[in-house]
Parts: structure tokens; sequence; C-alpha cells
């Protein structure tokens, strides 16, 4: 199977290239438009911020690239982000795949939202044989309100979207690669899906 | 519900966990990834290891282990000694590490941690700050605790968090080995002046400690290293004594 990850200017891609090898994927790190198309599966991750990774994205025509793929996208932290409407970071307008807007966690506790959290109200493949309440790992300042498209939710001062789903794409808000057992059998579940 | 990190500490030196320390129910006991990979089994929520080396062979020998530590372990680790500029942590984070602690040489020259957070982003910009009690206040200490400096210890971690810091390590130096406790007051002193999060480390010796760090000194996380290398205490145990005094825990 081939997969691409999507490189840009936003972060370290190396710990999900490595978390994809453990499960016997070679994955494609790539910006080339041509090599994602034909992937059969794409992974958008990123870590940093939202409007330099925007600008980046439509420099290279990447956003709309990406709006229009049609085998399953799995969006990781800031790629989340990057595919709601808009963000409160630099007040960003995103590539409007869900429909929900990302804002800043307010000042009432630690900001990041960084360690280990529960996932709960579990929807879909992508939580396959993961127990509603289980641990995965966050580190983030912003994050998703709830709407139609959320597959699971994890409160955090509110409860916030913490994985989305429309159609082919999905996205999660925290690290899978970095979540132990928990995330590897996420991934697992995304390679796993029927294109 | 946000649980409190448990981070243990592995001290690296020629690419080796530290000599003379027992480890239990380990066979190869110098082996930083072998430990490593054990510690996530039993539950650590993230992992710190510190190059206590100084050359700079040695610190290319440190970058190589951090290679096979990110292709071993399936959760956060924290990488530092030693990081003198923007490029030793670059070199780091491509290695496959997720966060990198700086202490002595953000203080000799603190832009480096605008310019870290600025090319790497603040989620992995851990100041690690190493302070002492003084009858003027606490102080900050460089070079693993040899030089002092006049810098006040609340003033220095604001200034660091203003200029990118994502997370805070403080070791209070009075209680560090002691195993008498964690420092509470300071700890809770930091975590209520800054937004980001306080790991609290120095003088973990039973499980109340913990509990007293995150209750009182209201740490986020706490870092210990003998008391988990020795086995005085395990990590399952800790967990299931933190929850039971209702401290949230990610128990596996």
């Amino acid at each position: 199977m081939r997969i691409a990850v999507i490189k840009y200017n936003a972060g370290n891609i190396r710990s999900v290239h490595i978390a994809l090898e453990h499960l016997g994927i070679d994955p494609i790190i790539t910006d080339n438009p041509t090599e994602i198309l034909q992937a059969d599966k794409v992974i958008f991750p990123g870590v940093g911020e939202a409007s330099s990774a925007m600008k980046y994205l439509k420099e290279r025509k990447l956003d709309t690239l990406i709006t229009s793929l049609k085998q399953p996208v799995l969006g990781i932290c800031l790629g989340l982000q990057l595919m709601c409407n808009f963000s409160e970071e630099a007040n960003t307008s995103c590539m409007q795949i869900f429909d929900t807007q990302v804002k800043l966690f307010p000042p009432e506790q630690k900001v990041p939202h960084m360690g280990w959290n529960t996932i709960t109200e579990l929807k879909g493949l992508l939580f396959k044989n993961i127990s509603d309440g289980a641990y995965v790992y966050f580190v983030h300042s912003f994050a998703a309100e709830l709407c139609n498209a959320q597959i699971a939710v994890t409160n955090y001062i509110y409860p916030f979207a913490a994985a989305l789903q429309k159609n082919n794409f999905f996205a999660l808000q925290f690290h899978p690669e970095k979540s132990g057992q928990i995330g590897e059998q996420i991934l697992k579940n995304f390679i796993d899906l029927k294109g | 519900m946000l649980t409190k990190r448990i981070i243990p500490c592995l001290d690296i030196k020629d690419g080796q966990t530290v000599k003379g320390v027992k480890f239990i129910n380990i066979r190869q006991a110098g082996d930083p990834v072998e430990l490593g990979r054990k510690y996530a089994e039993a539950g650590a929520d993230e992992l710190t290891f510190l190059d206590i080396t100084a050359t700079i062979e040695q610190r290319s020998t440190f970058a190589e282990l951090v290679e096979k530590i990110a292709q071993n372990i399936n959760i956060p680790f924290t990488v530092g000694g030693g990081i003198k500029n923007v490029d030793d942590v670059a070199r780091l984070l491509d290695a496959g590490a997720d966060k990198i602690t700086i202490n002595s040489a953000a203080v000799r020259n603190p832009g480096i941690i605008d310019a870290l957070a600025g090319r790497f982003g603040s989620q992995c910009v851990v100041l690690a700050v190493d302070c002492k009690q003084h009858a003027s206040g606490s102080r900050v200490y460089l070079d693993g605790g040899r030089t002092q400096t006049e810098r006040e210890t609340q003033s220095w971690v604001k200034e660091t968090v203003d200029r990118g810091a994502g997370e805070i390590l403080l070791t209070s130096m009075d209680h560090d080995g002691t195993k008498n406790g964690f420092a509470i007051e300071i700890t809770r002193a930091i975590s209520e002046l800054v937004s980001v999060p306080v790991i609290a480390s120095g003088g973990a010796g039973t499980c109340q400690h913990f509990v007293d760090i995150f209750k009182k000194g209201k740490a986020d996380a706490a870092l210990a290293a003998s008391i988990f290398h020795f086995g005085e205490i395990n990590i399952p145990d800790l967990k299931i004594y933190l929850k039971n005094k209702n401290i949230p825990v990610r128990i596996k």
C-alpha cells in the first residue's frame, strides 16, 4: 500500500514516519501533487502555527489538492485544525472540510493542553477495537468546537472535538504516533480502511 | 480529564545509562533503549534522557542514541544536556526527540529561547531550571548546580515563558537526592506564575511525595530517577496509589 505523508513547513514528521514503519508501511514523504494523488492513502500531519502553514500550502496549491482528494486522508494535530473552517490562531481561513472552527483555550487552566487525556463518544472504523475512555497524547493550544463531524470527544476546560470525520476525510487532534499501543491501533485502523 | 504525568529520567554517558545503578529485572541494565521501553510498558507517561557527557564526539553518540530511542519508544520523550545552540537542537529533533531541555545556555544567552520557539515551536522547548533557596530568595544555578547566578528563580522562569518556553522543568537543589519530598512551595509559586505546564523534579522518596507535589505543589508532572531505577517505587503501584488519592492518572 502506498501511503503519502504530506511534507510542508509544519514540524517534525519523523515520528509519524517511524510509527508507519512499525506497521510495515514505508511511506512516501512528499509535497509532489502527483505522488499525493496517486497514493492509496494520505496523511496530513503538522505541528506549528496555522497561518504560516496555510500560507505555505496555498502558495503550492496543496490546500485545493487536499480538499479534492478521494482516497482516505488523515489529518493529525495542526492538520486537523487546518481542515476546519477557520482558526483563531492569527485569524486564519482554513480548508473548510469540517464545518467547525478552531478556538484558543481560555487561560483558566494550563495552555497548552499537554499530556494524556481520554477520548470518548467514539464513532466509526477509525476507533475499531479502541475502548471508550482510552488515553491518548495531546499537545495543543487551539481546539475544534464540537460539531456534526466529531467522532471523538475530549474534555479539557470544555469538551472539544478530539477527532473528526466527513466522507473520506479523517482527523485527530492528538498524536497517535506518540500514544503508545492505542495510537498504534488507531493508525492501523486507518491503514486498514477500504479505499 | 487531563492526567498528571510521571516521568522517569535517565542519565546517559557514552550512550549508556550511568553505571552504579542497580536496575531491577532488567538484563541489559546499561541499555537506555531497553530501559526506556520497560518504563513505557510499565506506564511511564513520558521519558527524559539527559546526556551528562561533555565532549563533541560523545554528543554525536547521543544523537545516534536518540535515533534508536525514537525507533523503539512510542510515547513522548525529551532529551537534553549540553545543548548550546540551535544546531544542537535541530540535530536532536531530527533524530526523533519530541522535546529538548535547555538550561545553562539559556541563562547565558536568553535569546536562544526565542530562536528555538520561533524555529521549532514552543511545544518542544522545555526550560530546565536548577534552583536553590537563599535567605534573600530562590536563585538559579548553572552547570549542573556548580555555578550560582544572581537570577531570582521566579523572575527568570517568567522571562523564559515570555520568550517562548513551552514547559518548565523545575529542580530544587535543596531537595534533589534527599528523598524527603519535592519542593512544594517554589513549585506551587512557579505553577501559579506561568501559564505553561510545570514538571517538578528532585526529592521523590515515597508515593505520598507525588500526591503532595500534585495536590499542594500544583505540578502538572513529576520527574524522578533513582527511586524508579532502584525499584523502590514501581510505576504501576505509584499510579494506583495516586488514583486512590483522587489524582487523575493514566492507568494502562
